[in-house]
Formats: structure tokens, sequence, C-alpha cells
């Protein structure tokens, strides 16, 4: 859709967006909690353009990668290093998060035992299948866009009997953390724009919360910069009019109901619970781990459980500060000298969607009006 | 890793497994998570699954609505 790339029509939207923000109390600061959207709003220069348009966009805990704290990172390495003739499938993005034993890219496997990198969870499943010899466990990390693959994939293992495949959970859901960066009141946000293919699962109802309780606005957003730009002024005026809500700014992609199929696959095999997140601790109901009738397929079961310990980062990394939007990655001391994209010292510097390695490829922001 | 895209649905079978075309070339898909979907729909496709359907009414709405402020904004 290049329309939504049009000049003309970007043009005209920046043009509301400002004249908007103006006839606000206070320069409006926006939350784009997604990572995607960071990465969109800054490819296309849209936040130094909404920066003089008078909005400030702040990004939040929206990357899988960055908010899983390293006693998974270092549990998943632990399996791989541990354990003769194992694959560990992991997303391309998680096995160069640095820790203190290094990466799963820099460790040395067991006997036997390899690293694969997959873009499916049913290519690690069919791995399990080719070979049932060989321990296949999958690092599943997602939030709820990916959550339903990882769960479909389990309840496939578990219903063909497979038992030399499982999952190593690193499930993370959007809502909870966003009530948690609300109540830790350490940024003031005016408006959220909300992730869009997060929402292609939920739904717009999880977020109802921030309108009703907080009085905060709010629109998900498709990934184009014309979706953006829309769902930033449908904020605007909802801030104006006093009435904050969920807007849907994507209604060509995903329905307000969400996809109820997907859903109800993640509720047969997992359960929430209270998950520990980089940079934001411990966050009640934010993380999602097997049902009892599917923990045997828990790969910390059979191959060591991540310990508790949060404070494994390397030392003067503050992706956790960058996470809730309390520092920019610029504010980091290590930012461009120790730390860059060839030899990150922490996740928001590796991952696409991290703030970090964003900022870095990017450059740097203007500040908005204050 | 979050990146999700659209792609058309070229083909699907009863255990839903198919394939779908994604800048000309033709890729595995999994559409257990949207049984509504049919060949030649657009989805919305993310680490080998689809996750939504796309809808071709307020695709054209959209596109509509940009044509428009783009006009707008040439005047
Ligand atoms: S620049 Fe590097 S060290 Fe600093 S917060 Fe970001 S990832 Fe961590």
């Amino acid at each position: 859709m290049k329309e939504l790339r049009d000049p003309a029509a970007i043009r005209k939207l920046l043009g509301d967006i400002e004249e908007r923000a103006k006839r606000l109390a206070r320069a409006p600061r926006l939350m784009e909690v997604c990572g995607t959207h960071t990465m969109a709003l800054f490819k296309h220069g849209l936040t130094p353009l909404l920066a003089e348009a008078g909005v400030e966009m702040v990004s939040g805990p929206g990357c899988p990668v960055c908010i899983t704290p390293n006693a998974i990172h270092e549990a998943a390495i632990a399996a791989l290093t541990g354990t003769e003739g194992l694959t560990l499938a992991a997303f391309g993005d998680m096995t160069r998060v640095p820790t203190r034993k290094g990466s799963l890219q820099t460790a040395v496997p067991a006997r036997g035992s390899r690293l694969r990198l997959v873009y499916s969870p049913e290519e690690a499943l069919d791995e399990a299948r080719r070979d049932p010899a060989r321990d296949v466990v999958f690092f599943g990390a997602g939030f709820e866009t990916t959550i339903p693959a990882i769960a479909y994939t389990a309840k496939q293992a578990a219903d063909e009997g497979l038992k030399n495949f499982s999952v190593l959970p690193a499930l993370w859901l959007v809502p909870p953390a966003l009530k948690a960066v609300l109540d830790a009141g350490e940024i003031a946000v005016d408006g959220f724009i909300y992730p869009g293919h997060v929402s292609a699962i939920i739904g717009a109802a999880p977020y109802e919360f921030v309108a009703r309780d907080y009085g905060i606005p709010g629109a998900i957003a498709g990934f184009e910069p014309g979706d953006i730009l829309l769902a930033v002024r449908s904020v605007l005026d909802q801030a104006a009019e006093g009435r904050p809500e969920v807007a849907l700014e994507y209604a060509r992609a995903i329905s307000r109901e969400g996809n109820a199929v997907a859903r109800k696959l993640m509720d047969d095999v997992l359960e929430p619970f209270d998950a520990v997140w980089r940079g934001l601790g411990k966050i009640p109901k934010s993380g999602l781990r097997f049902r009892p009738e599917y923990a045997g397929l828990d790969a910390g079961r059979r191959f060591g459980a991540p310990g508790d310990e949060a404070g494994l980062d390397l030392a003067g990394c503050r992706c956790g500060d960058v996470l809730r939007g309390v520092i920019r990655p610029e504010g980091c001391k290590l930012f461009g000298k120790a730390c860059l994209p060839d030899s990150p010292l922490g996740p928001c510097m590796v991952s696409y969607e991290g703030s970090c390695l964003i900022h870095f490829k990017y450059g740097p922001v203007r500040r908005a009006r204050t | 890793m979050c990146l999700a895209v659209p792609a058309k649905i070229v083909e699907l079978d009863e255990s839903g497994q198919g394939t779908v075309s994604y800048l000309g070339s033709e890729v595995r898909a999994n559409f257990t998570l949207v049984p509504q979907a049919r060949p030649g729909d657009w989805v919305i496709l993310h680490a080998g699954f689809a996750i939504s359907v796309m809808d071709a009414e307020e695709a054209r709405e959209t596109l509509l609505l940009f044509k428009e402020m783009a006009a707008a904004s040439r005047r």
C-alpha cells in the first residue's frame, strides 16, 4: 500500500497533528509500546518529524528479546552446552544476547549438540519428528503475536506423543506490562500507540483499563507511516475531547475482537504467572507457563530451570532503564562506545526491535517542545 | 523477530497447512489459527503462522482515505 507512504498524505497528517498538539495544555508524550513501531518511526524519520510537530514519542517495553531476563538466556546456553546430542532451536535475535556465559552464538555446544536458527517453531517440531533420538528444545520467546504458534507446536508434540521435543518458555503478555509502567509512574505518558500484531490476537478489550482507570487515550496502529500517524492523530483527538478510548486504526488487518481461536489454544496449553521482566521486575500475571497437563513439555524441567536472579545484566548496561522509558539509549555511557551492534553488551543493542540498535542505526532524536 | 507481514494464500489443505505468496516467492504457512481463511485471501503472517485474515473492504477504505488526504494536501 504505497498510498500509506505518500508524502502529500503524510504532510497532511503531520499538519493535523501539529495543530492538535498546540491546542493541548502541554506537549503530549506518547509511548509506542511495540519495538516494530519504534523501528518504523525511526526508519521513516517520523520520530523527529513528530517532535517538530510537538509530539514526543518514547519507546515502551515491546521487544521480547530485550525484556527476557538474562537468567532465561543463560538457561538456554546451559542446555546447549551441558547436554549431549541436543538441538537448541531459536529465533535469530535470541541467539546473540550477551550474558556472563557468552551468547548462544559464542557458546561451545556439548558433543553432538547444535544451535539451529528457525523462522517458525514448526521447523523445530519437524526436526524432533525426523530424529527421535535427538532432544530438540525450542527457545520459545515472544508476545501474544507469537505465543499461539508456540502453543500450537507444543500441543501438536503432546498429541503426537513426541518425547524428545520441549520448549524453554519466555512468553510475555503486553497489557500487564503497560499497567506496570503506569503504576511505576516514572514517566508521564499522555497516550499509547498499541501494537498492531499483538492486538491481532488479543483484540482491543485488554487495553480498555488504560482509558477507563487511568484516563489515557490510545490507538491500535499498523506499521506503515500513515498507519502510525493516523493513530497519533486519533490519540490527540481523544485527549482534546477528554474521551479516552481504545481506537482501532488498523481495521484492514485486525478486528476489535482479535483471534478467538488463537486465544483458546493459548489458554488450553498455558497459564499466567507472575513473571520477572528485565528492567521492570516481577509483574503480576505477566508471563505464561505450561499448564500442569503440559508440564512435561517445559524444557526447564528437563535441562535446568532459569534461576530467580534478575540482576545478571552485564556491568554498565542500562537496557532495563531504556525499556522503562526512563532514559534514552544515548543516556547509557556505553552506547556507541563499548556497546555497538557488532559487539553488543545488552539485548537492546542486539534486537532489530531494540531501542539501542534502532537509535544507533538511525541517529539522534531532537527533543519535542517542552 | 516480531515482524509480521501481509501475504496472499496460494493453497491450503484440510489440516491447515499450505503456502502463501510473499514478495514473489511461495512460502509454507500454517493456517490453523484462521480456519475461516480461503485461497486468495490476504493474511498477516508471523513465524510461519497466519494470525489474521485481512478485510478487503477496510483496506479499500483506508486507501481512499489516504488518497483524499493526499489530494487535500496538494490543493
Ligand atoms: S547501549 Fe548497550 S550497554 Fe547501553 S543500555 Fe543499550 S544495550 Fe545496554
